[in-house]
């Protein structure tokens, strides 16, 4: 019998988590000599207070869906997979090829190409850890941070050396022709007779993000796959006794997970600097690790989850535009949930399972 | 191709820079070998980087930094072993908090004290390790090979080097020669057995992690007292890892990390001082030279050029049986 209910496993602790990274947040802003209710307040106006704000919350939250849920995959089969800033990384390098390459009649159609060639290139700088964890046992967490140092050099040299425009002095590419320019959700929201803010760079690589959401959800509960990979998380010599190759999970697991990273590429890449830079990534990947443990790896906690850290993220650019407090102050904020909902999960949880224990045998 | 005149430079710098990727690789196996994966060598790089930087600018000597680099390291260490040795949980995720915590608590702090954009103001005079002559480096110098090689390659670098490279030998007799270092590898490979001979399990983790942490608090601190003049925001620049890298090229073992160490810091010291590598007319871009710690490490670990085992029990938090 479980020590506690199920809604105690996926809403409480996520929620005393996440109050005790805030509490510890408030006291490092007043630590700072800064008052955390204006902070807070500050965020919320500059994140959600205008569709300027929103624009901004849910760019950022469309790239944490890709790569929380690269993350999240992966762990269902008990992988940490690391990796995700070098294959989205990466994923950039497909998107770039395909809009430069490709003379694409409409937008539609590059989406559906970039989308494409970015889950591949994703997936294939995912497949060599994978193959090196299922065929010769290596860690899967150190070959994944290897390949995040090998894929920026790789990038550096692509970008100074092959794919930076002549006479430019900038390690970027070329910008990408008009027929690869995505509608933003002004574009998309304007026929609805919605009016949303025009420099915002939330794009239709929105909705891609929750029709992926969607699609990790059914393949992991309700496909024999996504069954398998379960099966091979909960425990390995369970599975291998099923007849289910770990060889077989692990890279095919890898695989949906480098290619979700990959297709973060859409949004940042093709959606808003609409050429391929340095940097591009600017940690999203590492943040999927924060969004796929606070989302308790199940897609709609990763959504809700990668929404909060969108807010996160433009309204601690809106602190760092008004007050004296900087950015990094979310990279904190990060930690500190990374820490509270997956390093101390423990702290949070026997407290409780003791307490439920102890509730349970009062009333028999 | 290369004379000694040209190699003292790039051999001197080699071990400049090989000091701090020793001193975390050193940490880092402390830690490992008792059971205790570490991905947060990189953050408690930067913690002691930005206290000590700043303890020193503040009251003017370089020890009080050091000390203060070296107790901020501890702390993190601290919350390492709360989150996977006490309370069980995955270790390799507390690395990763630690090393964003690290990130940017020393920049949220360093703007709060001293409005720099999240850098401390230079270190000067007594602020900053100065270089050591080593004895007779002056007379010696004319003697030819013999004499550049120990009065420019070996003398005049701070005496946190000499204590890194020290600190390889004495590694290695803690780890193989005592009580201590055998019961700390013992809780690496097999903890039930520690256990069972009445030894805590627990309490030889903290001692590795708490070991783990002052080595690692004494790298951060060179790094901005000795190899640089000062913080400035994530100076680390991903040490941790090449020092990570070292030590599975290693396969956890002191000297072999010594070596794995200077042939890193080798290779940042060619990419430091030549851009793109010209070899017989093919030319090697700077980024493989980036790439290379990395490369090698994979390789290592894929197993094809001898197989990198970790310690057994090492990741796996210690349950004690009732």
């Amino acid at each position: 019998m479980d020590k506690m209910p199920k809604w105690a496993d996926v809403v409480l602790i996520p929620l005393i988590s996440l109050i005790l990274a805030a509490a510890l947040s408030a006291l490092v802003i007043l630590g700072i000599g800064e008052d955390p209710v204006a902070a807070v307040k500050m965020m919320v106006s500059g994140a959600l207070g205008s569709t300027y704000g929103w624009g901004y919350t849910l760019y950022y939250a469309t790239n944490f869906m890709f790569t929380g849920l690269a993350v999240a995959v992966a762990f269902h089969a008990r992988l940490f997979n690391i990796g995700g800033e070098g294959q989205a990384m990466l994923g950039g390098l497909g998107v770039a090829l395909m809009c430069l390459y490709v003379p694409w009649p409409h937008w539609s159609l590059a989406l559906i190409g970039a989308t494409t060639l970015a889950a591949l290139f994703g997936a294939a700088w995912a497949m060599i850890p994978a193959w090196l964890q299922a065929k010769r046992g290596s860690h899967i967490v150190i070959t994944t941070i290897m390949f995040n140092f090998i894929a920026s050099a790789v990038l550096n040299y692509v970008l100074v050396n092959l794919m930076r425009p002549k006479g430019s002095m900038d390690p970027a590419t070329a910008r990408f022709p008009e027929a690869a320019h995505l509608p933003t959700l002004h574009d998309l929201l304007a026929p609805l007779g919605i009016s949303f803010s025009k420099a915002a760079p939330a794009n239709v690589s929105l909705l891609v993000a929750v029709a992926a959401c969607i699609l990790v959800w059914l393949l992991i509960w309700r496909t024999r796959l996504g069954y398998e990979i379960r099966a091979y998380g909960h425990s390995e010599t369970g599975a291998l006794y099923a007849g289910i190759s770990p060889v077989k999970i692990t890279m095919i697991t890898m695989l949906i997970s480098g290619g979700l990273a990959g297709m973060m590429a859409i949004n940042n890449v093709m959606g808003e600097a609409e050429r391929l830079v340095l940097n591009a990534t600017e940690g999203a990947g590492f943040i999927g690790i924060a969004v796929a443990l606070m989302g308790r790896s199940h897609p709609f906690g990763v959504f809700l989850a990668a929404i909060l850290f969108g807010f996160l993220y433009q309204g601690g650019a809106e602190l760092a535009l008004w007050t004296s407090i900087p950015r990094e102050l979310i990279v904190v904020i990060q930690a500190l949930v990374i820490l509270f909902t997956g390093a101390l999960d423990n702290m949070v949880r026997m407290p409780l399972e003791k307490l439920f224990l102890s509730l349970r045998r009062a009333r028999t | 191709m290369m004379d000694l005149m040209t190699l003292i430079p790039v051999l001197d710098s080699t071990i400049r820079l090989s000091t701090p990727l020793l001193l975390a690789c050193l940490a880092g196996l402390f830690s490992e070998r008792a059971g205790v994966f570490d991905i947060g060598l990189e953050g408690k790089m930067l913690m002691a980087a930005f206290f000590s930087a700043a303890i020193a600018s503040v009251t003017g000597s370089v020890w009080l930094g050091l000390l203060a680099g070296i107790a901020s390291s501890m702390v993190l260490a601290g919350l390492h072993g709360l989150a996977s040795i006490t309370f069980r949980g995955n270790q390799l995720i507390s690395g990763v908090a630690i090393n964003f915590l690290a990130a940017g608590i020393t920049v949220l702090i360093a703007q709060h004290w001293f409005h720099q954009g999240g850098r401390t103001p230079s270190l000067i005079g007594a602020g900053r390790f100065s270089p050591i002559e080593l004895p007779l480096a002056g007379p010696l110098s004319g003697v030819p090979v013999l004499g550049p090689v120990y009065s420019d390659l070996l003398s005049g670098h701070s005496v946190l080097v000499y204590i890194a490279f020290l600190a390889v030998p004495a590694t290695w007799w803690v780890l193989y020669r005592t009580r201590f270092g055998l019961r700390l590898r013992a809780v690496g490979e097999n903890p039930a057995a520690v256990d069972t001979s009445g030894v805590s399990v627990v309490g030889m983790r903290y001692a590795a992690v708490a070991i783990c942490g002052l080595l690692c608090g004494i790298a951060g601190a060179y790094l901005a007292t000795a190899l640089q003049a000062g913080f400035v925001k994530d100076m680390t620049a991903g040490r941790g890892f090449i020092a990570l890298a070292a030590l599975i090229f290693a396969k956890w073992r002191p000297w072999h990390a010594m070596w794995a160490c200077l042939l890193f810091g080798f290779l940042q010291a060619v990419a430091l001082r030549y851009q793109n590598i010209d070899i017989g007319g093919v030319v090697i871009p700077v980024q493989v030279m980036d790439a290379l710690p990395y490369i090698l490490t994979v390789v290592i670990l894929a197993g094809f050029v001898g197989k990198a085992i970790p310690p057994r029990a090492g990741g796996e938090p210690y349950v004690k049986e009732r």
